[in-house]
């Protein structure tokens, strides 16, 4: 019973959905001091909206601010609009222009949620930055903090979230990891929270229709030229429109009538070419991956024997983990994986616990060839 | 649809519409050109400034016209503190402003000026104590507001005016765009002032700034002297005319207008206060034109949303990035943040009918009633 302590401060970020407005009831039935923030990550002219239009972000923000006036706690709006065009839209061409496939999200929660929109609470007096990630933060034995997977396995979202760092953990609160989307909703409807139904958004923020090709034309103004499509041979078997559109592994949309169903197997941004194949092309049992971080090691010394996932939504798979020069890690998984991409990530996993994760730089030869 | 958002924007009377289109019909010279249509053009432009110019009780060689308030104040705002930089670059100002004169602020604070914001107090004026203790040698501007657009609070501008008599090298810069037509207008130690037409049933687009004569400022859009030294570009005589055509009766009928408006304030006040969750938050010394009033427990938005979807325009101050913030001067006269939260504003005219009120009233005790169903 703390009559004397002042309460601990919580900056909860605050998106306008069901889960982080449940996320901050939870907090302040705990007992602390809770602010509301939605971060203002662009405007309608960055996206291509003309500026006379509603704001795209305007319903989530009333959202959010209905939510933190029921709840009475303060709200406000910050506009971090320059550091998420800079590190995350600019981060997000240049990662498709050089032929990968970028996961934004996971770059937003690195560079925004829990480093600006940290060190913003830090600055302030909160001590906690708290979201309605599916994930839970717990101490481990070696003195580090673990970062685990949900309680509900549909809704874990460990694997955006590899990036976070020691200090990072230690100031982070994630209410909902050990709860059920289905009980996260009757929680918000209970409290007659104006988005207790709203659907989970799917798409990236920025790039609301989908269409991120467009985005990126409008945005760069540039126009993804036409160029061929090759079979691993090197002969020419058609038109595609525009390296950017296509990522590895996909079948549709490519145009293409060959007598039996092709996939992207690579791509060759220099010459604007992308390369097709049989399915079999796409599997690779080995990858390199970059920019790592070691949440429940403090580095990769030795070999590890790990489940790794390549993409979001996939069950972690076997594989053996090597550290490499300047920090790189060589991964050979048991099984040959399909359509490992550049610029996706790469999170290891030993049971529940994210041991780290990096991003892939691209499939490598087996080393036992 | 109800229209109950004066202060934003009005209707421009017919007579406004129909001088500015005599007047573009009549005259097609470039007021610049030394040729019979230039010189008919120059002349009625002549005139119409030194009309408007009786109205307000100035000398016409101290209006300037431009695009607007907003472009009154960059002009006034940025002249001053670029002429004055010999002086200081400390600048006095208040959380009431309208975004064109924060805007400017801000600017100028990333340019290295500082700038300090007034309190106010819980009758929505602002501290003219603080202002006292703010003042420096190296001050030079204060920047007010004539009357608050939120609540209809009257500044002192008449006693700012008289302290600033003691700092010669202070300029005073008065926001007057919602005070035109509503309550006087003081220019005694006035350097700058705003006014804009499409407040008084005159033009979108068109505003007048007052520069006392001797006042240093430099000009904000280069270019000659067709306007004024201060403001270049082609001189807008229709627009000027309409101006005219707006601001006399503004001035000539404001007592009759403003007994209208305050006996349908007077109305709604007594009508709003039957509910037990309406809280009024002008002051009775308000302009009679502006009502901001919270309904406990519902957020502004929400309840303006309401009355929206019924057909009725009422506003809520809540720029996009502001969203979430509490209206300051609401927070200022009530301490209560939630109840800053919940306010939004009725602003009225003389053009309003009983007719209106009686089903706006009506309405509203629909939203009322739906909104607070079930709350504590």
């Amino acid at each position: 019973m703390n009559t004397i302590a002042t309460k601990a401060k919580a900056l909860i970020a605050m998106s306008g959905g069901v889960d982080s407005s449940v996320a901050a009831c939870l907090m302040q039935r705990q007992g602390y001091d809770c602010m509301g923030a939605t971060m203002r990550l662009y405007r309608n002219e960055d996206i291509g909206l003309g500026q006379f239009h509603t704001c795209c972000s305007q319903k989530d923000i009333d959202d959010a601010a209905a939510v933190a006036f029921e709840l009475d706690i303060p709200y406000e709006v910050l506009d971090f609009t320059m550091d998420f065009r800079e590190a995350i839209i600019q981060k997000f061409v240049r990662t498709y222009e050089a032929g990968g496939t970028p996961n934004p999200c996971i770059d937003c929660n690195r560079v925004m949620k829990f480093d600006k929109l940290l060190n913003y609470a830090l600055e302030h007096g909160y001590e906690w930055v708290v979201t309605g990630h599916y994930a839970r933060i717990e101490p481990g034995e070696n003195g580090r903090w673990l970062l685990k997977k949900a309680l509900d396995p549909a809704k874990d979202q460990s694997y955006v979230l590899y990036n976070l760092t020691q200090h990072q953990l230690a100031h982070v609160l994630f209410p909902l990891g050990g709860m059920s989307k289905p009980d996260v909703r009757k929680l918000a409807e209970s409290m007659h929270f104006v988005n207790a139904r709203k659907h989970d958004s799917q798409d990236i923020c920025f790039v609301p229709d989908g269409d991120y090709v467009k985005f990126m034309e409008q945005y760069t103004g540039k126009h993804y030229p036409a160029g061929d499509f090759l079979d691993e041979t090197g002969r020419v078997v058609g038109r595609h429109r525009g390296a950017v559109r296509y990522t590895l592994g996909q079948r549709k949309g490519l145009g293409l009538a060959m007598g039996q169903p092709v996939y992207v197997c690579g791509k060759d941004m220099a010459r604007n070419t992308v390369t097709v194949g049989p399915e079999s092309a796409l599997y690779t049992r080995c990858l390199m991956a970059d920019e790592m971080n070691w949440i429940a090691i403090p580095a990769l010394t030795a070999p590890l024997r790990a489940r790794a996932k390549t993409r979001y939504r996939q069950v972690e798979q076997p594989c053996t983990v090597y550290p490499a020069p300047n920090g790189r890690v060589r991964v050979e998984f048991d099984e040959p994986q399909r359509a490992v991409t550049p610029g996706q990530s790469l999170v290891i996993y030993d049971g529940d616990v994210v041991v780290g994760g990096g991003i892939i730089l691209g499939a490598v030869p087996d080393s036992a060839t | 649809m109800i229209y109950l958002d004066y202060s934003a924007n009005t209707p421009a009377d017919p007579a406004v519409l129909e001088r500015f289109v005599t007047t573009e019909q009549t005259f097609h010279g470039n007021p610049n050109s030394n040729h019979p249509a230039g010189l008919a053009a120059r002349e009625e432009l002549a005139r119409v400034t030194d009309r408007i110019a009786a109205l307000l009780g100035v000398a016409p060689a101290e209006l300037i016209y431009t695009s607007g308030a907003s472009e009154s104040n960059n002009t006034a705002i940025k002249g001053i503190a670029r002429a004055s930089r010999h002086v200081g670059k400390h600048i006095i100002s208040t959380p009431l402003e309208h975004a064109s004169v924060s805007g400017c602020l801000t600017a100028l604070q990333e340019q290295g000026y500082e700038i300090d914001l007034l309190d106010v107090k819980r009758d929505g004026t602002i501290d003219l104590e603080q202002l006292r203790e703010l003042l420096r040698r190296d001050t030079i501007l204060v920047a007010l507001t004539a009357v608050d657009s939120e609540l209809g609070t009257v500044q002192p501008v008449a006693q700012v005016a008289e302290i600033l008599a003691d700092w010669p090298d202070c300029r005073l810069h008065v926001d007057a765009t919602q005070a035109l037509g509503k309550t006087a207008l003081h220019f005694d130690g006035v350097d700058t002032m705003s006014l804009a037409l499409h407040k008084i049933y005159g033009l979108n687009g068109s505003g007048i700034l007052f520069k006392r004569r001797s006042t240093p400022m430099e000009p904000l859009i280069h270019g000659g002297v067709s306007n004024s030294i201060y403001r270049s570009g082609t001189p807008t005589l229709g627009l000027a005319a309409a101006a005219e055509a707006a601001i006399a009766p503004a001035l000539n009928q404001q007592p009759e207008r403003a007994a209208i408006v305050t006996r349908h304030n007077a109305r709604l006040r007594k009508a709003l206060a039957a509910y037990p969750k309406v809280r009024i938050n002008s002051p009775e010394s308000a302009v009679p034109h502006i009502l901001n009033l919270s309904v406990q427990g519902v957020r502004g938005e929400a309840f303006q949303q309401a009355l929206a979807s019924e057909g009725v325009c009422v506003s809520v101050k809540s720029a996009c990035s502001a969203a979430g913030m509490p209206s300051r001067a609401v927070l200022a006269v009530s301490g209560d943040r939630r109840n800053a939260l919940s306010s939004w504003r009725i602003s009225l005219s003389h053009l309003t009918t009983d007719e209106e009120l009686t089903e706006f009233l009506a309405i509203f005790d629909r939203c009322y009633h739906q909104l607070t169903e079930g709350k504590a």
